[in-house]
């Protein structure tokens, strides 16, 4: 029908046709063949990268919530400052990577621009602080003390300043109320990293990129709760970022306030009490080593022994916490974890550990009765303990006879304990054990809650130790092939107790058990541990799980999740022999090691208990220990290279007491004074706007006290011993374990 | 000569004039092809959708109203469906006679944009503003013109029965009839249009029946030209960073690579049956340039998905073949070269079109026919499916 020769057609047309109708239908082929690429097979990814493109979020972070004292006294909260920030996307782009800007930016904050430059670096494993070891995309602090006129200077001249911002913000403040700094028990944040915004994605908590992060103390136990939940819109934008519409809105939660149990003003009292005891003892003469002691950490737990809430927990050295807000500057990094730091970051009520020295024996007591000896029965308290050539003396080889367990306690009498641990240890076979040893002092121990965690809530609590036989042959497995290398049978003393080690260290061994019954040796013990026992001596043989958070209350004040008091366990002795101990202790107060320091303390009104201890550290001067308690609460402090337990901490502990009951030097109560004659019971209110009904804070606590003591002083009071000396007799001193002959000690532990 | 006359030359079908015939029963309206007609209608009605959905929401180009580029895009619609009408009537032998005076009007009006009178729009020197918001795109009626001139030189000699194909004398004078207006459109620069003109040269070359030489040539000057351009500098550096971006859109992640991963990604999300008209985030969004112009089936491809982008494809197929069937059926070969230079006309300017969104041509600036909005462009398509028509009524009915 086409190829009509009269109208012209020709072939070579007509094919030509069909070639082009062939070229434009395979040309439509092939949008169709590119079009089902693009939306069949690969659909999916695009429609997700699309889902990414429109969807910008906004975050409003939430305010972070105060931490309480009991009273209500904020000791964590928030302030607005001028935050001066950097953006590294914005400074990368620039031809010097912003170095230009950084200095000019230095100048107008007056800092080094060394220090604004490290500040902006990130973090890696070849960086050393100061880093930023937040989010790259974020902007990264550069100072939060920025005066308004220097705020005003970056932004007027936003055009020299690319990249640079000044905007008020809300950051952490540690204020310190009454001078109570509280360090480590608050702990400090930082930003979170993108390993820790990985791992929380699709939990219940997500982090933000801009968020802060409790890295240690009560800002770290409590992060979650503190941290609120930062509000989220998330806005349909148009390819210049103009909102377009509202995808979803969250609104930002602020995060809830945590009362806590400690008490500010007794918080202030025991840190300067603490540090006032370490500088006194550091002007004492050790005999020992015949140098000053250098009392370089000390550590003070205040515990309300009936509920086991931390009223105060002090560790020295300490260190300001607002050092960490806005970010840490390279100087105060290396002061806080550099080598001749002394580590002020530790919180040494809980992360340090020694030797317990005598404040051990309640439990060698306790496991002696639990062994079958009369707590009434006599016992022979001689100068010194021979065993197999080697002699353990009392302290300064004081004898007194035979003597109760209870006195045995009281005067601080190492033989007693020497004779009874070593015959447990000759029934339980010797050095050739039977198969199930009854170890009743290693047993006991435990049930002490030696050795393992108080679970208090804060991290990183440290177990401390019982050297039982488990724990002996696992540390001779790990250290046997060291010891047998360096050990020589005669050669210098660390050479010879490797030799021995090495021969025998997977055994426990008569010195072991006897140097262990009074707290030396391989035994660690933290003294939050020391509260958890001694509190439960006070309130008749319930210990508790410490605790530093009593409630949780929402930001508007309506919820209030309270943190009841835990139970931890019971100690394993009858009421009969809990009673005879009370006694003890007491007497240690009245008549024992702690009496010089006592002196005219109104006992019968307000009963003390104590027990003093001083541990033997290999290398170094003792550690000093004193462990008290009243109706209410426990007090336990320790000193390292201090000496004597009541001679570097009984002057402070009491003071402690002074404070908390009202009591003057001269032994007179005056109840206005007191701060906290009984634990706080109720909760600090907190109104639906958010503030918090506080009483007024003191400016200092401590001072108040010495005013208060001073007082008191004025009215004369001869008996006090004058000034801080420790004039100890014989008799009284603390006891402390002598070896005469070749000292057989493993290298000790601190 | 008028249509009338023109209709009793041919001597097909009953001898009646006039609009009567139009609706009369075995007469013009069962002659005409309506499946072009329809697809015509139905993707200009599918372009109106496209055009509302990108336009509503931009308040700085609608002034606020939401229905300013739909009434428009319907209108030019209207006009174009007139002015088809208008061909029709005319009929395309009517219009050959009348190619010098077009051919004219063309060239003035092109050169018309050479002068202040013209305007620049994306960076194309294309466009004669008129007052009121109209504005003419001179360069699509070129594409008209040059058909039309090409076809009556090369026919002339071959439908009078004198040869039987155009010689080459013939073919240098049509080559030259359609440089003049190509290197005026060159100078704007208005590339997109440039390329279109050159394919259209080549598919009324192939439907003459011109020597293999000629087709050959012409590939080869085109590939010459196009490397002269790149080396002689001619080009705009925007234009050949459409260019480069197609080629690697890693190269120009913020400029027209964007562009081109944005309308990917706008096609791609669209999935089997789309978002629905209206729901696309990246059109709503405005992530994708020209959403109502050049960048139309991306639009399409979001919110209509596979099956509605889809369909745009089959109605342009169905056109097409349709066409195809009537350059080969037609008896004069005037009427073969113009249905094959619409044929190269539409073919390419709609694989350029969705080419270029979907990622496999460079980025041109170029319309869908029927589809993108654009009043020049709409009326020349109209006026070839005017052309197709008029040729198709004019063919012997086959028996």
């Amino acid at each position: 029908m086409t190829n009509i020769p009269e109208t012209g057609r020709t072939p070579r047309v007509q094919i030509r046709l069909v070639v082009i109708q062939i070229l434009v239908l395979s040309l439509l082929g092939t949008l169709g063949g590119r079009l089902w690429y693009l939306q069949i097979r690969n659909g999916d990814e695009y429609a997700k990268e699309a889902s990414g493109n429109h969807v910008q979020q906004v975050v409003q972070p939430a305010v972070r919530g105060s931490i309480l004292d009991a009273r209500g006294v904020p000791i964590a909260d928030n302030e607005t400052r001028l935050v001066v920030s950097a953006s590294r996307t914005d400074l990368l782009k620039m031809k010097d990577d912003g170095k230009a800007v950084l200095t000019k930016l230095a100048a107008v904050l007056g800092m080094k621009p060394k220090d604004v430059m490290e500040k902006v670096r990130l973090c890696d494993a070849k960086t050393p602080q100061p880093c930023w070891n937040g989010s790259p995309y974020q902007p990264i602090p550069i100072t939060d003390e920025a005066t308004p006129r220097q705020a005003l200077q970056i932004r007027e001249r936003s055009e020299d300043f690319p990249g640079i911002t000044a905007e008020p913000e809300a950051v952490r403040r540690y204020a310190a109320p009454g001078k109570a700094n509280s360090a480590q028990v608050l702990g400090y944040l930082s930003p979170v990293t993108d390993d820790e915004i990985t791992k929380a994605k699709d939990s219940d908590s997500p982090y933000l990129r801009s968020d802060q992060v409790g890295r240690s103390g009560l800002e770290r136990e409590y992060d979650k709760e503190l941290r609120g939940k930062a509000g989220v819109t998330r806005y349909e934008v148009d390819n210049l970022g103009r909102v377009i519409g509202k995808a979803k809105s969250d609104e930002a939660e602020p995060g809830a306030n945590l009362v806590t149990s400690i008490d500010a003003r007794v918080q202030r009292v025991a840190e300067y009490e603490l540090n006032e005891a370490m500088k006194i003892a550091r002007t004492q003469f050790d005999k020992i080593t015949g140098e000053n002691y250098k009392a370089d950490s000390g550590a003070v737990v205040v515990m309300e022994a009936k509920t086991g809430r931390v009223v105060a927990m002090a560790s020295n050295p300490s260190y300001d916490p607002n050092a960490w807000v806005g970010g840490i500057s390279g100087k105060d990094y290396a002061r806080l974890t550099g080598k001749k730091s002394n580590y002020p970051l530790l919180n040494r009520a809980i992360q340090g550990q020694s030797a317990p020295g005598s404040t051990f024996k309640v439990v060698s007591t306790a496991a002696a009765v639990e062994a079958g000896y009369d707590f009434d029965g006599r016992y022979p308290c001689t100068s010194s303990y021979s065993v197999g050539g080697q002699t353990f003396k009392n302290f300064e080889g004081e004898s007194f006879g035979p003597i109760s367990l209870g006195r045995a306690l009281e005067v601080s009498c190492d033989t007693v304990f020497y004779g009874l641990a070593d015959r447990e240890w000759k029934r339980d076979g010797g050095i050739n054990p039977k198969k199930t040893p009854k170890d009743y002092f290693y047993k006991t121990a435990h049930q002490f809650g030696l050795g393992k965690e108080t679970g208090l809530d804060l991290p990183n609590e440290v177990t401390g130790r019982i050297p039982d036989r488990k724990w002996k042959a696992d540390y001779w497995k790990a250290n046997k092939d060291a010891w047998c290398k360096t050990g020589k049978k005669n050669g210098s003393y660390v050479e010879k107790i490797a030799y021995e080690n090495c021969l025998e260290g997977n055994k426990m061994r008569e010195g072991d058990s006897i140097n262990y019954s009074i707290g030396q040796g391989d035994t660690l013990v933290t003294p939050i541990q020391e509260a958890v026992i001694y509190g439960a001596l006070a309130n008749g043989g319930t210990m508790y799980k410490p605790t530093l958070g009593k409630a949780i209350v929402s930001a508007d004040g309506k919820s209030v999740q309270e943190i009841k008091p835990r139970v931890s366990g019971k100690l394993p002795i009858t009421k009969a022999t809990l009673k005879g101990m009370d006694a003890a202790l007491e007497g240690v107060v009245t008549r024992g090691t702690a009496a010089w320091k006592f002196g005219g303390w109104p006992q019968d009104k307000i009963p003390l208990h104590a027990k003093t201890g001083t541990a033997e550290v290999y290398g170094k001067q003792t550690t000093s220990w004193l462990a008290t308690y009243s109706k209410d609460y426990t007090i336990v402090m320790t000193i390292a290279q201090a000496g004597t337990g009541s001679g570097a901490s009984g002057e402070a502990v009491r003071s402690i007491y002074n404070a908390l009951y009202g009591v003057g030097t001269d032994g007179s109560i005056d109840k206005k004074r007191a701060l906290l004659p009984t634990p706080q019971k109720s909760l600090p209110k907190i109104q639906t706007d958010g503030s918090i009904d506080a009483p007024a804070m003191s400016k200092d606590p401590a001072k108040d006290l010495q005013a208060t003591e001073k007082d008191t002083s004025e009215d004369g009071d001869q008996e006090q011993p004058a000034g801080t000396t420790p004039s100890p007799t014989a008799s009284n001193r603390d006891t402390r374990r002598r070896t005469a002959r070749p000292k057989k000690r493993r290298r000790n532990l601190t | 000569m008028t249509g009338a006359n023109n209709f009793s030359v041919s001597g097909y079908g009953p001898e009646r004039a006039g609009w009567t015939r139009l609706f009369a029963r075995d007469s013009l309206a069962r002659r005409l092809d309506w499946p072009i007609l329809l697809s015509a209608i139905a993707l200009s009605l599918i372009g109106t959708a496209l055009v509302y959905s990108a336009t509503r929401n931009r308040t700085e180009i609608n002034q606020g109203d939401p229905y300013y580029f739909l009434v428009r895009h319907l209108m030019n619609t209207g006009i174009g469906f007139a002015l088809m009408v208008g061909t029709i009537w005319l009929g395309h032998r009517t219009l050959r006679t009348a190619v010098p005076i077009l051919y004219g009007v063309s060239v003035f009006m092109i050169l018309l944009v050479l002068t202040p009178l013209g305007a620049t729009v994306n960076g194309a020197h294309a466009w004669i503003v008129f007052g009121g918001g109209f504005s003419l795109q001179p360069s699509e009626f070129v594409k008209i013109t040059i058909i039309l001139g090409m076809a009556m030189l090369l026919a002339a000699r071959v439908d009078a029965g004198d040869k039987p194909y155009p010689d080459h004398r013939t073919v240098l004078q049509a080559l030259g009839l359609a440089a003049v207006p190509i290197m005026i459109v060159l100078l704007m620069p208005d590339l997109g249009s440039v390329m279109v003109m050159v394919i259209i040269i080549l598919g009324v070359l192939l439907a003459s029946g011109a020597s293999n030489r000629w087709v050959f040539g012409l590939l080869g000057t085109g590939a010459l030209g196009a490397i002269a351009v790149w080396q002689l500098h001619i080009l705009d550096e925007y234009q050949i960073n459409r260019f480069a971006a197609f080629a690697n859109p890693d190269l120009d992640p913020a400029g027209v690579g964007y562009n081109t991963n944005q309308a990917r990604i706008a096609i791609g999300s669209g999935g089997l049956f789309g978002t629905g008209l209206g729901h696309g985030s990246q059109t709503t969004g405005q992530f994708v340039p020209e959403q109502q112009t050049d960048f139309v089936f991306t639009v399409a491809g979001e919110e209509l998905g596979f099956v509605g982008a889809g369909l745009i494809l089959v109605l342009l197929g169905v056109i097409l073949w349709r066409a195809c069937r009537i350059a080969r059926e037609t008896t004069e070969l005037y009427g073969t070269i113009v249905a094959a230079g619409i044929i190269a006309w539409f073919a390419f300017q709609a694989f350029e079109n969705v080419g270029m969104t979907l990622g496999i041509m460079p980025v041109a600036g170029l319309p869908l026919p029927f589809v993108s909005y654009g009043g020049s462009s709409m009326f020349a398509v109209w006026v070839a499916v005017g052309l197709l028509q008029s040729i198709r009524v004019q063919r012997p009915m086959s028996a």
